[in-house]
């Protein structure tokens, strides 16, 4: 396992740069996770689906894919692509502290 | 100091990837796989190309999109999902054998949370797919844009997809 060191918290990572321990993962490392994969600043939109991804990940025990943020949070999938663009899924997922999502669709 | 470990989510090689998949089928168990490989690509920030030709085009006609079905006549390695008991796939032929083994495949489909084809198509909308409907195939069914789903940006010549899909990554299902 690689540690990698993100504004002063030292975090595990796996060999693509995803955090690997969720718990490692706190609101004020968000923004700078956010900013290193160009995302800045983070609006209350993002806000409310990086939470929904960490409340949604501690209850099911994985990664809400792109499809299960978009209709959990009403959220369009079209709004998902301005806010975490080119890679929604990933990025949200990396930006919350959480694995990808595993899911195919 | 280092710099921190970050996922190359917008790595240069990846740039100007494309990808045109042909779906030429229209049976339940052929319209998923173009479409969730679609899904994928998009969610990779692929350009995304969808061409839906001769039975492919009742996956984007309003009259058909909801209603495909699967049938395992002539799939010779037929068996029960999740064992390895065989099922002739004559068997199929006899009435209601499709209505039963459309509505079992609908409901695992739904159970893994994946959509079905309208909402699906939606999906694939909201995310950026470019989609296309096949001129020949609109003028044998005597079809025109109104009868097709609303994301289909237009129907076209073969001529034209290949002119399109320029560079583009290729599919045929």
């Amino acid at each position: 396992m690689t540690t990698t060191t993100i504004a002063g918290h030292e975090v595990e990572v796996n060999e693509e740069g995803f955090l690997t321990q969720p718990d490692q993962w706190s609101e004020d490392l968000a923004p700078e996770l956010a900013k290193l994969i160009g995302i800045d600043p983070l609006t209350d939109k993002h806000w409310e689906l990086i939470r929904f991804l960490r409340t949604d990940h501690a209850a099911m025990g994985e990664t809400a894919t792109l499809r299960r943020v978009s209709t959990q949070t009403g959220t369009a999938v079209k709004d998902l692509f301005v806010l975490f663009p080119g890679k929604p899924a990933k990025k949200m997922a990396y930006v919350s502290g959480l694995p990808k999502p595993k899911g195919c669709v | 100091m280092t710099s921190p470990i970050v996922p190359s989510f917008d790595a240069p090689e990846s740039e100007g990837r494309k990808l045109a998949i042909i779906c030429s089928k229209g049976n339940l168990d052929m319209a998923y796989p173009g479409l969730i490989l679609a899904n994928a690509a998009l969610g990779e920030g692929i350009e995304t190309h969808l061409f839906f030709t001769f039975w492919g085009f009742d996956i984007i006609n309003k009259a058909t999109m909801g209603d495909l079905k699967f049938s395992f006549v002539g799939n010779t390695a037929m068996h029960l999902p999740g064992s390895s008991m065989g099922i002739h796939h004559m068997l199929g032929a006899l009435p209601g054998a499709t209505a039963g083994a459309t509505a079992f495949m609908k409901k695992q489909i739904a159970a893994l949370d994946v959509p079905e084809v309208p909402e699906f198509l939606e999906l694939l909308s909201g995310s950026g797919c470019h989609m296309w409907a096949c001129r020949m195939s609109a003028d044998m069914n005597h079809l025109t844009e109104e009868d097709l789903y609303e994301g289909v940006e237009g129907i076209i010549s073969a001529s034209d997809f290949i002119e399109i899909t320029d560079g583009a990554q290729l599919l045929f299902i």
